[in-house]
C-alpha cells in the first residue's frame, strides 16, 4: 500500500482513458471527464498516459504516503499542499513517505487530476482502472473513495524530474462563458427553426445536477416542438422518443425544457430526444465547470468538429514536447 | 419504414430504421448491426444496437465520416434481404408482482405519479382496460417478450410484448423520474418492458420485482461468472407470476449459489411469428417447459 486515505474528498475516484467496447450492454466508457488533464499529469509524472489517476470533484482528498512519489495535479485550480505547504499546479513535486498530500480551496474549475508516479494500482476490470459508481463496476471497490481506504501505487516506469511544468499557454481550461461546440443532428428536426436559433443564442448556467453521467443546464428559452402525432412505442410527451442509443456529448433536452449534456459515465439509451451532439474537442472542458457556470452552444458543422479534434491533439502533442 | 442518418458529433453515426417500434425494425435494426459487426469496418469502436434504430461509435482518425456512412448505406441494402429469423434463448424470469419493496418504493414518490390514489399496476390496469391486478398479471405474463435492446444502465434489458399491437401494454412513465427503484424491478413505459438491474433512479410504472440477478459486477454468481451481463439483444423472456413464499426460497438460492436459470436455445421466425402469433409463442414456451 502507498496512499492511505485520511478524507476522501466530496468525490474522489480512480479513473483512466476508460473501457471501450461495452457500450451495447449499458456500460459506459468511464475515465477522466478532463482527458487533456488527465494525459497532462500523467506526463508530468513519466506514468503511460493512459496510467489511473485521481479524479477530485470541487473538494481535494487529504492522502498519507507511505512510500516516496512523484505526484502531479492538472485540471481545476485547486491548489496542492504537501505537509501543509503549497504546491504549483500543473507541475510535478516529490511527497515522501510519511508527508501527507492535502489541498487549498478550489480556485478555478471543477475537477484535479492527481497522478502519481506509477499509477493507482487498482484491479483492471474489463481492460480499464475507471470507476463506473452506478454499476459498482472498476476503481477502487466499485465506488467512490472512503476515509480509511488504503491504495496500491504501481512501479514507475521511467523516472521522472520534480519541478517540471505545462506552461501556461498550453494549460486548457473552459472561458467565460464556456463555449461548447456542438454538431446539431439526431432528431434536430423535431424543434421549429426559431427554436433551433434560441437555443444557440441563449446564455444557459449548468444545473447543480451536474455530474460524470451528465450535465444539466438552465436559464434558456423552453424549445419549440414541430407537432406531430408521438410514434407508436414512443410515449405521449412531444420530447419523447422510441427508446435509443445515446452519443456521449449527445443534448437530450426532456420536456424540452433544460438541455442535459451526457458524458463519460452516460446512460447508453433512453427515451429522450436529442438535438444534437458536444464536439469530442470540447468533452474536456464539461468536466471543468461549476455548477452555476454561464455556458454557451455554438454551432459547428463536421469540417470545424474534426478541425477542433485535431487542434486538440496539437495541443496536446506540444506538452509532450514541452516535457519529453 | 424510412432508415434516416444522423451524425452524433464526430464520433457517433446514429441510425433510425423507423420512429416508430415493431419487431420489423428491431429485426432491420439488428441484421445491420451484425453485418457491420461482420464487415469489420476500419476505425468502427462500438456497435450498439436500439429497438427500432442503433449507434456506431467511431474513430474519425481512422475513417472519414462521410466513408463511414456509405459504408453503412451499402449494407443497408444487403440487411432488407436478410432471412428475419434468429438463433435465440427463450430465458424464464420469475416475478413477485405487487411486491412490498416497490410498493413501498412507489408509495414515496406518489406525488410524481399520474395516479397518486393507487398503484403503479392498480392504474396500469385501469389505462389497459384489464381486469385489476390479476388481469393484469395474467396479460403481462401472458405471452413472451423480446430483449430489443441493452442499456440505460449496466446489463438493463428493454423488453418487447410478442403480442399484436392491440393487445399490448402501453403506459406512460411517471410525470416527473423517481430518485430511486429497488435493484431488480419490473417496469414498464411507453410500450417497453424492462428489469432495472441496478437500484437508482427511474421513470417507468413499477410492477414487481425478481429474485433473479442479471448482472453482478463481482461475478460472483455462478451463472455471470463467464460474463457481469446476463441479457443480449435477442432474447425471449417468459415471465413467470411467483408467491412470496416462492421469491424467498429463489433468494435463498441465489444467495447459496443454486439458484439456476431455466434457459433453451429456440430458433426464432419473423414470418412465422405474423403467420401465427399465438401458435409460435405457445411453440416457443413448448421448448422452454420441455412438451
Amino acid at each position: 500500500m502507498a496512499i492511505k486515505v485520511i478524507a476522501p474528498g466530496l468525490s474522489t475516484t480512480v479513473q483512466d482513458l476508460g473501457r471501450p467496447g461495452y457500450y451495447h450492454l449499458g456500460i459506459p466508457l468511464s475515465g477522466g471527464m478532463d482527458r487533456f488533464a488527465l494525459h497532462a499529469a500523467n506526463i508530468l509524472v513519466g506514468n503511460d498516459e493512459g496510467a489511473a489517476a485521481l479524479e477530485a470533484v470541487f473538494m481535494g482528498p487529504e492522502l498519507e504516503f507511505t512510500a516516496d512519489a512523484l505526484v502531479a495535479v492538472a485540471g481545476a485550480d485547486l491548489p496542492p499542499k504537501v505537509d501543509g505547504a503549497g504546491q504549483p499546479g500543473w507541475t510535478s513535486f516529490r511527497v515522501k513517505s510519511g508527508q501527507v498530500l492535502s489541498f487549498d480551496f478550489l480556485k478555478a474549475g471543477a475537477r484535479a487530476y492527481i497522478a502519481v508516479s506509477g499509477g493507482i494500482d487498482v484491479p483492471m476490470i474489463l481492460g480499464s482502472r475507471s470507476t463506473y459508481t452506478l454499476g459498482a463496476l472498476g476503481g477502487h471497490e466499485g465506488r467512490k473513495l472512503q476515509a480509511g481506504d488504503q491504495l496500491a501505487v504501481g512501479t514507475s516506469a521511467k523516472p521522472a524530474k520534480e519541478g517540471r511544468s505545462v506552461p501556461a499557454k498550453l494549460r486548457r481550461m473552459p472561458g467565460v462563458p464556456a463555449e461548447l461546440r456542438a454538431l446539431p443532428g439526431l432528431y434536430w428536426h423535431r424543434i421549429t427553426e426559431l427554436s433551433g436559433r434560441a437555443f444557440f443564442d441563449d446564455t444557459w448556467k449548468v444545473a447543480p445536477e451536474a455530474d460524470r453521467i451528465g450535465y444539466r443546464f438552465k436559464g434558456g428559452k423552453p424549445l419549440e416542438f414541430v407537432p406531430r402525432k408521438q410514434p407508436f412505442g414512443a410515449g405521449s410527451d412531444p420530447s419523447n422518443i422510441v427508446d435509443a442509443c445515446y452519443p456521449y456529448g449527445s443534448i437530450q433536452v426532456p420536456g424540452g425544457t433544460e438541455p442535459i449534456v451526457l458524458h463519460r459515465d452516460a446512460v447508453s439509451g433512453g427515451g429522450y430526444f436529442m438535438i444534437g451532439t458536444v464536439i469530442s474537442a470540447d468533452m474536456d472542458l464539461i468536466g471543468q465547470l461549476q455548477p452555476h457556470a454561464p455556458s454557451r452552444f455554438v454551432k459547428v458543422d463536421m469540417a470545424t468538429a474534426l478541425r477542433a479534434r485535431h487542434d486538440r491533439e496539437a495541443l496536446l502533442n506540444k506538452v509532450r514536447a514541452a516535457l519529453n | 419504414m424510412n432508415t434516416r442518418y444522423s451524425f452524433g458529433g464526430d464520433e457517433h453515426v446514429f441510425v433510425e430504421v423507423d420512429e416508430e417500434m415493431s419487431l420489423e425494425a428491431f429485426f432491420k435494426s439488428l441484421s445491420m448491426t451484425t453485418a457491420v459487426k461482420e464487415s469489420r469496418i476500419k476505425g468502427v469502436t462500438e456497435i450498439c444496437p436500439a429497438n427500432a434504430s442503433f449507434q456506431i461509435k467511431f474513430d474519425p482518425d481512422q475513417i472519414k465520416p462521410d466513408d463511414l456512412l456509405a459504408e453503412l448505406k451499402r449494407l443497408e441494402g444487403a440487411a432488407e434481404k436478410a432471412e428475419s429469423s434468429i438463433k435465440t434463448r427463450i430465458i424464464e424470469i420469475p416475478v413477485l408482482y405487487n411486491d412490498p419493496w416497490t410498493r413501498e418504493t412507489l408509495m414515496r414518490f406518489r406525488e410524481r405519479h399520474q395516479d397518486p390514489n393507487s398503484t403503479d399496476i392498480e392504474y396500469a390496469a385501469r389505462i389497459c382496460h384489464l381486469d385489476g391486478v390479476d388481469g393484469f398479471v395474467k396479460a403481462h405474463s401472458g405471452a413472451p417478450w423480446f430483449v430489443s435492446m441493452v442499456g440505460f444502465v449496466a446489463g438493463l434489458p428493454f423488453l418487447y410484448q410478442m403480442v399484436d399491437r392491440t393487445r399490448q401494454i402501453e403506459v406512460p412513465k411517471y410525470l416527473r423520474p423517481r430518485t430511486d427503484t429497488p435493484k431488480l424491478t419490473v417496469g414498464h413505459g411507453g410500450c417497453f418492458g424492462c428489469i432495472y438491474s441496478v437500484r437508482g433512479a427511474g421513470g417507468y410504472q413499477m410492477f414487481g420485482i425478481t429474485p433473479m440477478p442479471i448482472y453482478d459486477p463481482k461475478q460472483e454468481i455462478k451463472y455471470l461468472k463467464d460474463f457481469m451481463v446476463f441479457f443480449r439483444p435477442g432474447d425471449i423472456v417468459k415471465w413467470k407470476p411467483i408467491d412470496r413464499a416462492t421469491y424467498d426460497a429463489a433468494v435463498a438460492d441465489v444467495a447459496a449459489g443454486k439458484f439456476a436459470p431455466r434457459v433453451r436455445d429456440v430458433t426464432f421466425s419473423l414470418d412465422e411469428f405474423h403467420k401465427d402469433i399465438d401458435g409460435t409463442n405457445a411453440k416457443l414456451q413448448g421448448v422452454l417447459y420441455g412438451h
